[in-house]
């Protein structure tokens, strides 16, 4: 087996981008006559958001707690430590909040999502929908993707929720931070539209980009166990990929 | 099977409530919406030459302790000077009508309240009163102009010398 050129190998992601995108098309136009398979979307809601809650719970306490210790000690240089509350707060918010909501969910929930599209698409269930005119597209691709769009904003608010915590844990009961200056600094300064609403478009965004690439990854893939391996894997690598990046470009769009 | 998806059903629920939940808390604890939860105010305004940093939503304390925000800034057309309207708890509405009106700076760079010093006057402050005895707030490149100027002696003698000096100097640089 030789090596494909670098022109080869070029070609193919593009191909890969732009079949991606067409896609997302047809999962937009498939959406409506998803609508029927409602029982379907909710079964995958709670799949992919419910079933993620408990990492997600737990990665954002520990994220809370060490963001209030490393600021603690950075703000301790400068004398200001009664802004932990607010720095806490807009760097959750605004950024580690939505970002590590999305890497989490993408290993958590976008590789079983690419798995069990993976496995239907090697184990012919996909065809044998299409041959009892059940479109796979609306049933088995749109409530996945609809899902991933409602549970990402839920599984970042309930991450920054739990990271306040962890971090009022951290600064209040344990530094021994003034417990109305930690409250009354972040109310202070955190603003709803600019801050909290700002994190949800971006793990709307998110949700959106890592449930497109995993039901992508998952309906390519090739018909072999090895294949669905490495559909897996690619979901989390591009997924993480996509996400950081558009990150970097949202941030600089909703400054 | 009924079984099965009843749960599940009920879990997708309960996730979905907790996410909302999470973000009502969110919205409404920790972001400035938690500072609007005042039951009855009453307005008073005062009027300042100089409001310095001081924003809308700002804190009024008396005696360092909160009582009420500041609801608009608005600069007088006429008399050119801020007209800043505070809204004030009811609670507190027995204030004297010659109490005074400062703004404050908390600590060296923190942000700036208006600090309300009760007067000795029998009559109470009443919706939309004004508040006449007030005092700007403090600007530290002013405090430091002062402090050069009347800093010491022979200073101003310097500070005089020193305009002629560079005007002496500067006719020869353009050739």
């Amino acid at each position: 087996m030789s090596r494909p050129s670098r022109g080869v190998v070029f070609t193919e992601s593009l191909a890969q981008v732009g079949a991606a995108a067409l896609f997302l098309f047809s999962i937009l136009g498939a959406i409506p006559q998803s609508l029927r398979h409602l029982r379907e979307t909710a079964r995958q809601i709670w799949f992919v958001g419910a079933m993620s809650l408990v990492i997600i719970m737990t990665c954002g306490l520990f994220i809370g707690m060490v963001l209030a210790l490393q600021l603690y000690y950075t703000l301790s240089i400068f004398g200001g430590t009664a802004a932990l509350g607010t720095v806490v707060a807009l760097s959750l918010f605004r950024e580690l909040g939505p970002v590590v909501t999305a890497l989490l969910f993408a290993g958590r929930a976008g590789t079983s999502i690419t798995a069990e599209i993976g496995l239907m698409r090697a184990t012919d269930q996909l065809s044998a929908m299409e041959m009892m005119a059940v479109d796979p597209l609306a049933y088995v691709v749109a409530p996945r993707f609809i899902a991933g769009i409602i549970a990402m904003p839920l599984l970042a608010c309930v991450f920054n929720a739990l990271g306040i915590l962890g971090a009022h844990l951290v600064g209040v009961s344990w530094l021994g931070l003034d417990n109305g200056t930690f409250w009354g600094n972040m109310t202070a300064s955190v603003d709803v539209w600019k801050d909290v609403v700002n994190g949800l478009w971006k793990s709307l965004a998110f949700g959106a980009v890592i449930a497109l690439i995993a039901t992508f990854q998952g309906y390519t893939t090739p018909p072999t166990s090895e294949g669905v391996a490495h559909a897996t894997t690619r979901t989390v690598v591009t997924s993480s990929i996509v996400v950081l990046a558009l990150d970097f470009v949202m941030t600089a769009f909703l400054m | 099977m009924t079984q099965q998806r009843r749960s599940f059903q009920v879990g997708t629920g309960l996730f979905i409530l907790l996410g909302f939940a999470a973000l009502a808390y969110l919205a409404t604890q920790t972001t400035s919406i938690a500072n609007y939860r005042e039951g009855a105010t009453f307005t008073v305004k005062a009027r300042f030459t100089n409001i310095g940093q001081l924003k809308l939503r700002a804190p009024i304390k008396i005696a360092g302790v909160r009582v009420g925000s500041i609801k608009s800034i608005t600069l007088d057309g006429q008399t050119l000077d801020a007209l800043v309207e505070l809204s004030i708890d009811s609670r507190y509405s027995d204030l004297p009508d010659d109490s005074g009106a400062a703004i404050f700076t908390s600590g060296l760079l923190g942000d700036q309240y208006v600090a309300l010093q009760p007067g000795g006057s029998p009559d109470v402050l009443k919706d939309g009163d004004e508040i006449v005895l007030t005092q700007s707030s403090m600007q530290i490149e002013d405090l430091i102009g002062k402090f050069l100027v009347s800093g010491d002696a022979p200073k101003p003698n310097t500070t005089a010398s020193e305009p002629t000096a560079p005007t002496g100097s500067e006719p020869p640089k353009p050739q």
